[in-house]
């Protein structure tokens, strides 16, 4: 397999991975505009995460972050399939500042509010494999 | 073709996720709620909590659970506009205990045990302020006996009251109102009989729709 197809196929999965991020945080948004965090799968823990003064900056939830991370990340990685070289940077750079972002709410889940939320988790476990792809994305010539 | 199939991809990504969204929201958006004339609270109702004038011509009527992080974040933010406003503004507390929560109807028992002896604002005070302590609690009955004690409570009167007849009726009698005037979420907040959005249950939110209903504060926000 020629370095450009594996970009172009790890640049796809990432594309789809991205997808799935983005309907986990747009979801997350409509909640918090619902006032809905209550019903989140029934469960208090996700209720507290969502709840807390953590899940806000400046009054905007994080999910609005999460939708902007996502998209970004979707759309960059569309323009590398398509041998955007300056996307794949930006790829590259968006995924690691979520990356980073995460490992912050996995630390407040784990010791600040003890409770984790199960659409955090699946998010946090998107970027650990966006992370993933990053890494093993070979680099253009 | 192919120079601008990623424009379209990503802006078909883009028109998707914000129609999803919208759709999303608008089959989950609560009605907008508003308080029937027949169930509104008259001026002087002896069981109501009513913090600030009780005349006051703007009510902010909650219907909390003590347990909610959000209505924990929103109780300073109202007790401070309660402050701000003075004698334009009463403020009414309803339980509204939620099911997912453990202890919520056990705290809503302690503050109407303390409202009992005339601590009922100040247990709600201080069951929002220590909510991430009792909440994670295993026996939190014995914190809240301790909570009496800290408010200078008859604490045999309290462990009695917490068990009473009274306290749970009351606790009840606030939830089938909530029940009937269709709040279904924490925290819900009425001002003058009409519902405040939850994106608007903040500081900012809290005060525009105030003024809205026409009063301005008497002291600078701080």
């Amino acid at each position: 397999m020629t370095t450009s197809r594996a970009r172009i196929i790890f640049y796809t999965v990432a594309a789809v991975i991205a997808l799935a991020g983005l309907a986990d945080a747009t979801y997350l948004m409509v909640q918090f505009l619902t006032g809905e965090t209550v019903v989140c799968g029934g469960s208090a823990d996700c209720f507290r995460v969502l709840g807390s003064a953590y899940a806000r900056v400046g009054g905007i939830p994080i999910a609005a972050f999460g939708v902007l991370a996502y998209f970004s990340v979707f759309s960059f990685a569309i323009f590398a399939t398509f041998g955007y070289r300056r996307a794949g940077k930006f790829f590259a750079l968006t995924v690691w500042a979520m990356f980073a972002v995460t490992l912050w709410l996995l630390f407040v889940q784990a010791f600040v509010l003890h409770a984790y939320c199960r659409y955090c988790l699946f998010s946090a476990a998107l970027v650990f494999v966006l992370a993933a792809v990053v890494i093993l994305t070979p680099s253009s010539r | 073709m192919k120079r601008y199939l990623p424009f379209v991809i990503v802006g078909t990504v883009a028109l998707l996720t914000v129609g999803g969204g919208a759709l999303l929201y608008r089959a989950k958006r609560p009605a907008a709620l508003s308080i029937p004339k027949n169930r509104e609270k008259s001026g002087l109702d002896q069981a109501a909590h009513v913090r600030g004038n009780p005349k006051a011509p703007i009510t902010l009527e909650e219907f909390g659970d003590f347990e909610c992080p959000p209505c924990a974040n929103l109780a300073p933010v109202i007790a401070q506009i309660g402050r701000d406003y003075g004698q334009d503004l009463r403020v009414i507390f309803h339980h509204f205990p939620l099911m997912i929560h453990a202890h919520a109807r056990q705290a809503a028992f302690a503050a109407e045990a303390a409202g009992l002896q005339d601590r009922f604002w100040e247990m709600h005070d201080l069951l929002y302020r220590e909510q991430e302590v009792w909440s994670k609690a295993v026996d939190a009955r014995s914190l809240f006996n301790a909570y009496a004690g800290m408010l200078g409570l008859n604490i045999d009167r309290f462990k009695k009251d917490m068990e009473s007849d009274q306290v749970k009726l009351r606790v009840n009698s606030d939830e089938k109102r909530g029940n009937e005037i269709g709040v279904t979420i924490t925290p819900t907040v009425f001002i003058n009989n009409r519902a405040v959005a939850p994106p608007s249950l903040n500081d900012a939110g809290l005060r525009s729709t105030i003024k809205e209903a026409g009063a301005q504060p008497k002291e600078k926000p701080k």
